[in-house]
């Protein structure tokens, strides 16, 4: 076992050049690393600092364990770089093709080497191949992380932007409502309304679903209980843009929303207007 | 035994709670608001709950309690000052509080008292201590 580790080291020692060369031309003639996305330098720079993390770890902790701690500095390296790939555009496979185009020139090498023991050339490409395959799993998990890291981070943005208040008056707020209305985003809606109650100090709030793609029991449920909140804050709530299908839907259902509710955000707009003591008027009347 | 003042300003009593409630303490608030309202005359009530930020269904129930015996004695409930995270919590417990009126603070909520007595025009009727 340390026999084949030492003659491993010094393998890779002598043959660095060859091996990084022969992997640069694999690497550039697969797909994926032509495209423009990658440059040369960048590649060959990443080939060069991974090879020798290698070379490390293999030198104190043979092929075996590559969770351990003589392999920190490469699993950063491939965990850096499937994060830098995946938000490049890579494509799974061809990140995880960075590591198992390494099996060329290392096979080529063993063989070459080793011609005159062909068990032993086996037993070499045999822990190599397990220890590649190892490092190919872990850069495919990377870039899967880094993937979902993205997912999750745009999903708040969503949250955050899909859910503004808008003074419209003073003392009266719009709470424009876009898409899908789940007990997550309630939470948002509820907090970021009431604390807008309080801020401005408003009377009325509209809130316009005319964004909302479908009413079911469950979003009626969640609007109800947004209502409430605001009642409790002394806020009257009204409810506006209710499209004609989703009223047929709603009525269908029995979901009935015990508000008021207009048509558009304008007529609900001039009732907040009418109910806290103005009016709306032309300046002068047209010719 | 600590007792919440209720305070008289004009024909409405306000009270602030600042302290957890327990059961005795709403009993005593119940009793002595009844009392105190049969014996002002007073045709609101404002119950201050903005030092609250903690709630649960027993204050929740309170506060309902109270509105019922001030209606029967026919003065008006206001809670005023709710907190945006106890409006939340009690709408979740389901208590959305139907028979109270709400403001967002006393200013309003003696506002909102002020209005029904000028609907029912009672602002400035005789009301034996209380009167000219």
């Amino acid at each position: 076992m340390s026999d084949g580790t030492a003659r491993m080291r010094e393998w890779l020692e002598v043959h660095e050049t060859e091996i990084i060369a022969a992997w640069t031309k694999k690497l550039k003639d697969s797909s994926g690393h032509g495209t423009g996305r990658l440059g040369d330098a960048e590649l060959d720079g990443q080939c060069r600092s991974f090879m020798a993390a290698l070379r490390r770890a293999i030198a104190h902790n043979g092929t075996n364990d590559i969770d351990g701690e003589a392999y920190a500095p490469v699993r950063e390296l491939l965990s850096d770089m499937s994060q830098t790939r995946a938000l490049q555009g890579f494509s799974p496979s061809e990140t995880a093709t960075f590591v198992f185009s390494l099996k060329d020139p290392l096979f080529a090498l063993i063989q070459k080497e080793l011609a005159s023991d062909p068990v032993a050339g086996l037993n070499e490409i045999w822990r190599l191949s397990t220890l590649l395959d190892k490092l190919g799993l872990f850069t495919t998990e990377a870039y899967q992380r880094s993937r979902e890291e993205v997912i999750v981070r745009q999903q708040q943005e969503i949250a955050e932007l899909s859910t503004p208040v808008v003074k419209l008056w003073a003392g009266v707020l719009a709470l424009p409502l876009i898409g899908i209305l789940d007990s997550t985003r309630t939470q948002v809606v509820m907090e970021t309304l009431l604390q807008a109650i309080v801020d401005q100090g408003a009377d009325i709030a509209i809130i316009d679903i005319t964004g909302v793609p479908t009413v079911d029991t469950l979003v009626a449920q969640h609007l109800l209980k947004t209502i409430a909140a605001a009642r409790l804050m002394g806020a009257d709530c009204i409810i506006s843009g209710i499209r004609p299908q989703i009223a047929q839907t709603m009525v269908h259902l029995g979901v009935e929303l015990s508000v008021v509710s207009k048509a558009s955000l304008a007529d609900a707009f001039a009732l907040a207007l009418r109910r806290t003591g103005r009016t709306v008027t032309a300046l002068k009347t047209p010719a | 035994m600590d007792r919440i003042p209720i305070l008289k300003l004009g024909r409405a009593l306000l009270v602030t709670i600042q302290v957890d409630m327990h059961d005795r303490l709403a009993t005593a608030l119940e009793e002595d608001l009844s009392a105190k309202i049969v014996a002002s005359g007073a045709r609101g009530v404002l119950i201050d709950i903005s030092g609250l930020d903690l709630v649960d269904s027993f204050m929740g129930r309170m506060l309902d309690n109270i509105a019922a015996v001030s209606r029967m004695l026919d003065a008006e409930t206001v809670v005023v000052g709710m907190r945006p995270a106890v409006a939340i919590t009690l709408v979740e417990l389901g208590l959305e509080l139907s028979g109270v009126k709400t403001a967002l603070n006393v200013e309003r909520g003696m506002a909102l008292i002020q209005t029904r007595l000028t609907e029912t025009g009672l602002e400035d009727a005789d009301l034996g201590e209380d009167g000219p």
